[in-house]
């Protein structure tokens, strides 16, 4: 018995729209059997995870809060992806719009106008433009392997992040907590009420809105421009990307503005609403969950905004299974490995049929 | 003084010998032609299994061995992905990084805190005690002298076998190696596995030998300095020992200027491995008929038999 892939004659586009929905199940399922194993009840464990982060108006305006950073990064890097651009250190870029967004308050705290809000995000946007510029300039000057160079870069600004909210920035009277001074009125993202009171009372902020507007504008770039085709062509077949005269350098900044500048509005949104002062750890891996958000939502931007949803429940259940059932938390992370695993396998599904051969075919005995 | 260098030279090794391990288990896979970004992931795993089969049984050989295990069997995953399935390489190597963060974090969360087995130096009565020579070369754990082991071994191997030849020519060429009759996915299977459980084996040294104890992301960016080391090396094995210890001697210099209290604040020290990286990585670059020459030529494209 061998398992061996066959060509299909043409991409199947009913597993096209199937495999992100086997991948879920798949993973619900083998989620189960981890439960089980571990002695819990599967079918409450699975509640606990994935049901109840949906039933209460608290819990979903906290999944729109983690799908939102998620729904912006994946957006952005579906786009770099399907264009064969591999931005992996979006988490490197929201710390540095975080960083950069957060110098206004540390300078100036007492700058309190609309203009506040409006600079302090465009300077989140300019930083996670800025760190995402430098491994495509060393992709494009060097030839440099931006996957290496972008990875690298996460690990240098966390510590430069480390560094400015131990020492120059740390809020004086914070009782040598590592952290800025907190962020207060136009310092934050304003709030809206999205559902009324008479159901139950959900507000989201303003990142909310800016992570649909961005899906959106992408979805359009990329369904409806030339600029979108540009990219598509660039993924699917370089060679002829080549020939049409479309610039590879130009995609390679492209795709790192764009990916980086959404990570870097991420990063100061998350700082200027959930967080409230630039910390250590104002992400719990957006960045690079963002990745599996991307995938999972098959490289479309509306799709990420989908998958956003959910992975911020894997996210939501495994802070409620661990006061629930007493599941560590990092089971979330285990999850979410294991579903991209089941996505990139099922996608193999769209190219390929599945054939099992009983054994290799023997050549016909020579007659005598 | 004497004792101060003899100190910062066995520090060196020690910080050198996992970057050298996972490096070398890399080279192999892409030689082979497969790109697998997930040594980081491997490491971790490898680094949790050895620790806890060592805390569990108190012998730190059997760490040792359960780190290179979990490697391997990790590495398997990725190798049904990507050859079984032809999944996206690049992706896959992602998802194993990712999981392999994941799950050591999840199986070591009991151990965190735990005093951990010491994977101890090689005591040779007379010679040991030579000074300074004596303890570097002969009063090493025995990991290190492992992984000089594996680099000869692989170097021999891949240019003067016909094993290696194969694995070169399955890089390079799988079009061709398949036509010659040999099994493009049965060769990479193998060179995916030996990669993960040099990798099982890097984070098993940092569990078991550099830190004897569990932190969550103890490997620190070690899997991905381990193949920035494998474009370093471009793609030939001796020149991974001469990267590897230049990268155990950068992180010993940033340790120990942190220790003279230079002005220079300890995070900005702490990047410099990761900086370094970079800049290591554009100087090669730099040399595109270099890395055009050595670059295996099918480097992380699949390969699906025509049948």
């Amino acid at each position: 018995m061998r398992l061996v892939l066959e060509k299909r004659a043409e991409a199947s586009t009913r597993m096209a729209y199937l495999s992100p929905i086997i991948a879920i199940a798949l993973t619900l399922i083998t989620g189960g059997i981890i439960f089980a194993l571990r002695g819990l009840n599967p079918f409450t464990a699975l509640y606990v995870f994935f049901v109840e982060p949906l039933t209460t108006s608290w819990s979903i305006e906290q999944l729109i809060v983690k799908a939102t950073p998620l729904a912006m990064i994946g957006a952005g890097l579906a786009v770099s992806c399907l264009a064969n651009v591999w931005n992996i250190g979006a988490e490197g870029q929201l710390t540095a719009g975080a960083i950069l967004g957060s110098a206004i308050p540390v300078f100036f705290p007492d700058f309190q106008s609309p203009m506040t809000l409006v600079l302090m995000l465009s300077l989140g946007v300019i930083g996670g433009m800025a760190y995402g510029a430098i491994p495509a300039f060393l992709k494009n000057r060097f030839g440099t392997n931006e996957i290496l160079t972008s990875l690298m870069l996460v690990y240098v600004i966390q510590l430069v992040l480390d560094w400015l909210v131990r020492g120059p920035w740390r809020d004086p009277k914070g009782y040598n907590f590592p952290k800025t001074i907190a962020f207060s009125d136009w310092q934050m993202l304003p709030q809206f009420k999205l559902i009324p009171d008479s159901i139950g009372p959900i507000y989201i902020n303003l990142g909310a809105i800016f992570a649909v507007i961005a899906v959106i504008a992408l979805a359009f770039m990329m369904g409806r421009t030339l600029k979108g085709f540009e990219l598509r062509v660039q993924g699917v077949a370089p060679r002829a990307g080549r020939f049409a005269g479309f610039s590879r350098e130009r995609t390679v900044w492209f795709c790192f503005l764009l990916s980086g500048g959404l990570a870097g509005l991420a990063g100061i949104c998350e700082v200027m609403s959930t967080v409230g002062q630039l910390q250590p750890g104002i992400s719990p891996g957006y960045g690079f969950t963002a990745i599996i958000v991307a995938f999972l939502g098959r490289l479309n931007p509306v799709g990420a905004l989908l998958a956003a949803f959910a992975l911020a429940i894997s996210y939501l259940g495994g802070e409620s299974a661990q006061v629930a059932l007493g599941i560590s938390d990092k089971t979330a992370r285990v999850f979410q490995g294991i579903l991209l695993f089941y996505i990139l396998a099922c996608d193999s599904l769209i190219l390929y049929r599945l054939k099992f051969l009983r054994s290799t075919p023997k050549l016909a005995e020579g007659g005598a | 003084m004497n004792d101060q260098l003899l100190s910062v030279i066995l520090t060196i090794i020690t910080a050198a010998t996992p970057l050298l391990l996972a490096a070398i288990g890399e080279l192999v896979v892409e030689r082979s032609g497969v790109l697998n970004l997930g040594v980081e992931g491997m490491m971790a795993v490898g680094a949790v299994s050895g620790f806890g089969a060592a805390l569990m049984t108190g012998n730190p050989y059997v760490g040792v061995l359960a780190a290179l295990v979990a490697g391997a069997a990790l590495s398997l995953l990725f190798g049904f992905l990507t050859l079984t399935m032809v999944s996206n390489q690049v992706a896959t190597g992602l998802a194993l990084a990712l999981l392999g963060l994941g799950i050591s974090g999840l199986m070591g969360e009991s151990f965190v805190g735990q005093p951990g087995v010491h994977l101890e130096r090689l005591h040779i009565p007379g010679l040991s005690e030579i000074p300074i020579l004596g303890p570097i070369l002969f009063g090493q754990d025995f990991l290190v002298y492992l992984s000089l082991a594996i680099i000869a071994l692989v170097s021999f191997v891949l240019f003067r076998t016909k094993a290696g030849l194969i694995i070169r020519a399955v890089g390079d060429s799988h079009q061709s190696a398949h036509a010659l009759g040999y099994s493009v996915i049965g060769v990479r299977y193998l060179c995916v596995m030996f990669g993960g459980a040099c990798s099982g084996l890097a984070g098993g040294y940092l569990s078991l030998a550099y830190t004897p104890q569990w932190v969550e992301n103890m490997t620190a960016g070690r899997g991905w300095i381990a193949l920035a080391l494998v474009v370093f090396s471009s793609w030939l094995p001796w020149r991974i020992l001469a990267g590897a210890y230049l990268f155990g001697t950068i992180t010993v210099m940033g340790f120990s200027l942190q220790a003279y209290g230079i002005g220079i604040p300890s995070q900005l020290l702490s990047s410099l491995p990761y900086v370094v990286t970079i800049l290591v990585l554009v100087l090669i670059s730099r040399n595109r008929a270099l890395m055009r020459a050595n670059t295996p030529a099918c480097l992380g494209q699949p390969f699906v038999p025509d049948r």
